[in-house]
């Protein structure tokens, strides 16, 4: 939202308000999206049903109807609990969607901030999440969350490194930490001279790529990796306690941390806003057209689908492990394999 | 993985065998046998006798246990729940009659093994005395007697010497009575008399011209 | 496939640890394990089961099962009915495999009075039997992906479920309780047009059960989760009287439908008794498949050669059982589940011995929760399956 997609000089107010809006659309749009095509549609008809119809046509106003009875709901906090933090977690893991949207560049100029070292602050923030949910398990002063709130603690902490090892192969491969620099290494550059496609970093980075997701996966506590939620073990651990619009900011966050985290691989990985620069002659930042500020974020989101697409997917068909066998798969495979996998990147780095 | 050999059945010529052995294994602890043929073998132990009669039984081959329960042969004094409340309680026979294998006392324990190979089970009766309503455990032959003997201790008020840990299974704690006695009142019964004792519905088949009918 | 001994070692191994795990919480650092209350309000207890489990960190090191909080007296209630009465009680005992609870108390019943069903309603008995079967442990393996956090297959499950249960109810007239089974045979003959949608049922779940096969057995988080976990050895498993598919998974060639002689149809068609040597959660799973499989067989085989003839006996208006004792028990969905009744030669029986099959296999859980972690309480519990009526009956 730069200034000049307006064409006009903003005051700084203006500018500021731009952004807080446009970082609401970005969390909740993905996140509302995400709920009404995969988690009511396609996990229905996955599963041989219709899924919710009567609410608006194919049932795509159910999405106000579940937020307006969650909103209706009691905001009940359990007797022990402690009183403060129980209720301020949620807001922890929402903050962190929205801290992690602020550095995603959705187009030439449309972006929230622009950070030299965005790859860095991704991965930081991204893990704010886990205090949010720790305090939560720990808040509830419920057997059943505290049991959940450690085992998220236990599983992002382990999936932490993986994330930025798969991360740091794109990094040698772009040269930079900036994000908007690792869309324009993607798309201005060529493979073997031929640059039809760009260099999206899914083809070079393939193994970082499934690392990443696998990651994502873990991050997000989605179904194989959702021990810390475990409906049928711990009885949605560490949200057990929560109701009504607490429970809400819970869900949000969670489908929206999907969504913005496909923005993210998307970026990393697949080019992000941007179409390979060849085909209409560019060959920098600056001599993208101004009209990519409008086409970028489409492209972003239909990215942004696809990939969540994927994690919704496995998430609809997988059994969840069991908490040790996470932590070994994360540490005894995905670790060492993303280690090899920096090796590689930089011995073809420094070679070619 | 799959079988398809169909096992022989067993014959009664086994069923004796397995009341021969049972003899000679336990000798004269064995007070009383049934074979019925084509059916069941039911042997009745003395109360002494009753986890020896286990050891002996699972050394022949019996490893499967079955299950574990108590009868109590008195004849209720509620009759089945048919009563008039209001009125005067109708006489009943109250002499003790125990079933197959015989008995002495009002409480027997009941308990079933399988041959696993053979196909073919043994029911053990034994006498709980009237006065001390107690017995050994199975547990130390048995592992699985456990619950079992908690369930026919909470029903019954038999006692099982050696059993670890006698709690109730079903009931609450501090319940009282032993509702599978004969004497333990069904209070919905005895509350309100029950109509339906008689059934009078007429069954199908009953005359011959519904027989056979599909819809 | 890993050697049963050595998955019996690690059992132990893990027992050691959970016994050594405890002893070093008591004396050095002198904290205290938690205690978790799984259930009676749980979504993995089928029912109001309560697991009480004392646990370090997630570990098992102790569990116990606490039962009763549905306990309805059954033994007791027959006590007080009519033999015909008695099979509208017997059929909440497993309430997903309803007319098979009917079967063993009705020949029972039959066996005191010396008299035999006539072979159509034999034939029919046996079909609606495994009809039941093939209900209830559908629903087994659509709940085990549930258990296991995999969503998908329960709404497979419910749905070819409801063909089954269409089909119980259209011979029946009852969904879930028939209430179908007299002394001396049926209610009534089976309904028009029910052999060709029969047919058709069993092909869509004989592809239901290469669905769960794929979908389920063959992914591999499946296996990780359920291979190894909560073995049961074959000398362990008959000592508790574990029966049914928790059994035969344990490498016993058990079969009551063949190994022994009830006035019932299966010894009329081929088919197979399923074993499986490991003992171990993904066995149970996996001979309940194959169960189901055998089962549309079953019911294929006798739907092509069903006798014509009356469905009832001729039974006196008044059904007076002779004085006598007669144990039944036939392989229902669950496991062994038998009657001994003793009669009176009076109306109803004079004492009912419910032997359920639930009972004894949720009675080995103690020893076989010791040392596991607590997402393998979950899998052991829904690979030994239980019903909860069963077990508190």
């Amino acid at each position: 939202m730069n200034a000049s997609v307006l064409a006009a000089d903003l005051p700084y107010w203006a500018q500021a308000l731009l952004r807080v809006l446009g970082g609401v659309v970005a969390v909740l749009l993905p996140a509302g999206t995400i709920v009404y095509v995969f988690l009511f549609k396609m996990m229905s008809f996955m599963q041989s049903r219709l899924g919710p119809m009567e609410a608006g046509p194919y049932g795509s106003m159910q999405l106000f109807a579940e937020v307006g009875k969650w909103l209706q709901k009691e905001d009940i906090t359990p007797e022990r609990a402690d009183r403060f933090i129980f209720k301020i977690a949620p807001l922890v893991v929402l903050v962190s969607t929205f801290l992690l949207v602020a550095v995603v560049p959705f187009g030439p100029d449309a972006w929230f901030t622009n950070f030299e070292a965005g790859v860095f602050y991704m991965l930081a923030v991204s893990s704010v999440s886990v205090l949010g949910i720790l305090i939560a398990g720990w808040a509830s002063a419920n057997k059943y969350s505290l049991l959940g709130g450690l085992r998220a603690a236990g599983q992002l902490i382990a999936y932490e490194l993986p994330m930025v090892l798969a991360v740091i192969g794109v990094i040698i491969q772009a040269g930079t930490m900036n994000l908007q620099n690792i869309v324009v290494a993607q798309n201005a550059g060529s493979m073997f001279g031929w640059d039809g496609l760009g260099n999206p970093f899914v083809l070079t980075q393939f193994v970082g790529f499934i690392i990443f997701m696998i990651a994502v996966q873990a991050e997000l506590t989605q179904t194989p990796f959702d021990m810390p939620i475990a409906e049928s073990e711990l009885v949605s651990g560490y949200m057990t306690e929560y109701s009504g619009f607490r429970f809400l900011t819970f869900f949000i966050a969670e489908f929206a941390t999907a969504g913005v985290f496909s923005l993210i691989a998307s970026v990393l990985f697949l080019g992000g806003w941007g179409i390979p620069f060849a085909w209409f002659g560019w060959d920098s930042m600056d001599s993208v057209d101004n009209w990519m500020n409008v086409v970028g974020p489409l492209i972003m989101v239909t990215k942004m689908m696809l990939l969540s697409f994927v994690i919704m997917w496995v998430r609809f068909s997988y059994p969840r492990f069991r908490e040790d066998q996470l932590q070994r798969f994360a540490w005894k495979v995905l670790v060492p394999v993303s280690l090899v996998n920096i090796m590689i990147t930089a011995i073809l780095k420094v070679a070619f | 993985m799959s079988t398809d050999s169909v096992a022989a059945l067993p014959g009664d010529s086994v069923r004796e065998r397995i009341v021969d052995d049972l003899r000679s294994s336990i000798g004269d602890a064995l007070l009383d046998s049934l074979v019925k043929p084509n059916d069941d073998v039911w042997v009745r132990v003395r109360t002494d006798a009753w986890r020896q009669t286990a050891l002996a039984l699972r050394s022949l081959g019996f490893d499967y246990f079955c299950f574990l329960s108590a009868i109590d042969w008195m004849p209720s004094p509620f009759g089945k729940g048919e009563d008039d409340p209001t009125a005067p309680p109708p006489e009943r026979d109250d002499t003790i009659k125990q079933g197959y294998a015989g008995g002495s006392t009002r409480l027997q324990v009941l308990a079933r093994l399988v041959h696993p190979t053979l196909h073919v089970g043994v029911n053990v009766k034994c006498d709980v005395p009237d006065d001390e309503p107690v017995i050994e455990s199975w547990i130390p032959v048995f592992a699985g007697a456990n619950w079992h003997e908690r369930e026919t201790h909470e029903m019954f008020g038999i006692g099982f010497a050696g059993h670890p840990d006698l709690r109730n299974i079903y009931l609450p704690s501090d319940f009282e009575g032993h509702p599978l006695r004969k004497d333990f009142p069904l209070l919905a019964r005895i509350v309100k008399p029950w109509p339906g004792i008689v059934d009078v519905e007429p069954l199908p088949g009953g005359s011959d011209d519904e027989e056979g009918d599909a819809e | 496939m890993t050697s049963t001994e050595s998955l019996i070692d690690r059992r132990q191994l893990s027992y050691i640890a959970a016994q050594a795990a405890d002893a070093r919480l008591n004396v050095e650092l002198e904290t205290e394990g938690m205690t978790l209350n799984i259930g009676p309000q749980h979504p993995a207890t089928h029912g109001t089961l309560r697991i009480i489990a004392r646990l370090d960190g997630e570990q098992v090191v102790w569990a116990e099962p606490s039962c009763g909080y549905m306990h309805r007296g059954y033994e007791k209630l027959t006590e007080v009915r009519t033999y015909p009465q008695v099979t509208a009680l017997v059929n909440r005992i497993d309430w997903l495999g309803s007319f098979a609870n009917e079967v063993p108390f009705i020949l029972a019943a039959e066996k005191l009075m010396e008299i035999e069903a006539p072979p159509r309603a034999q034939w029919i008995r046996t079909i609606l039997f495994e009809l039941s079967r093939i209900a209830n442990v559908s629903l087994f393996l659509g709940d085990l992906g549930v258990q296991l956090g995999a969503i998908t297959p329960v709404f497979m499950a419910f749905r070819d479920r409801e063909y089954v249960l269409n089909l119980i109810e259209g011979a029946t007239g009852g969904r879930f309780h028939p209430n179908f089974d007299r002394i001396g045979g049926l209610k009534d003959d089976l309904p028009a047009g029910f052999i060709d949608e029969t047919r058709v049922v069993m092909k869509k779940l004989r592809n239901f059960c290469d669905e769960m096969e794929n979908l389920l057995f063959g992914n591999e988080i499946f296996q990780s989760r359920t291979r190894g976990i909560g073995v049961i050895p074959k000398d362990v498993a008959m000592q508790y009287g574990l029966s049914g598919a928790n059994l035969r998974a344990s490498g016993v060639d058990w079969d009551l439908r063949r190994d022994q002689s009830l006035p019932m149809a299966w010894n009329k068609v081929d088919w197979k008794v399923w074993t499986h040597p490991d003992g171990d959660s993904f066995a149970r799973c996996w001979v309940r498949l194959q169960e189901v499989r055998e089962s549309t067989r079953i019911v294929d085989q006798l739907l092509d050669n069903i006798p014509s003839g009356p469905v009832m006996a001729k039974v006196p208006r008044i059904i007076k059982v002779p004085e006598g004792e007669a144990w039944v028990s036939t392989e229902n969905p669950l496991g062994e589940m038998g009657y001994y009744v003793v009669s009176k030669g009076d109306l109803g029986p004079f004492r009912t011995k419910i032997r359920s099959a639930s009972f004894n296999n949720i009675s080995i859980v103690p020893w076989v929760l010791k040392g596991v972690y607590v997402p393998d309480i979950i899998t052991i519990l829904a690979s030994l399956y239980f019903i909860l009526g069963d077990i508190d009956r």
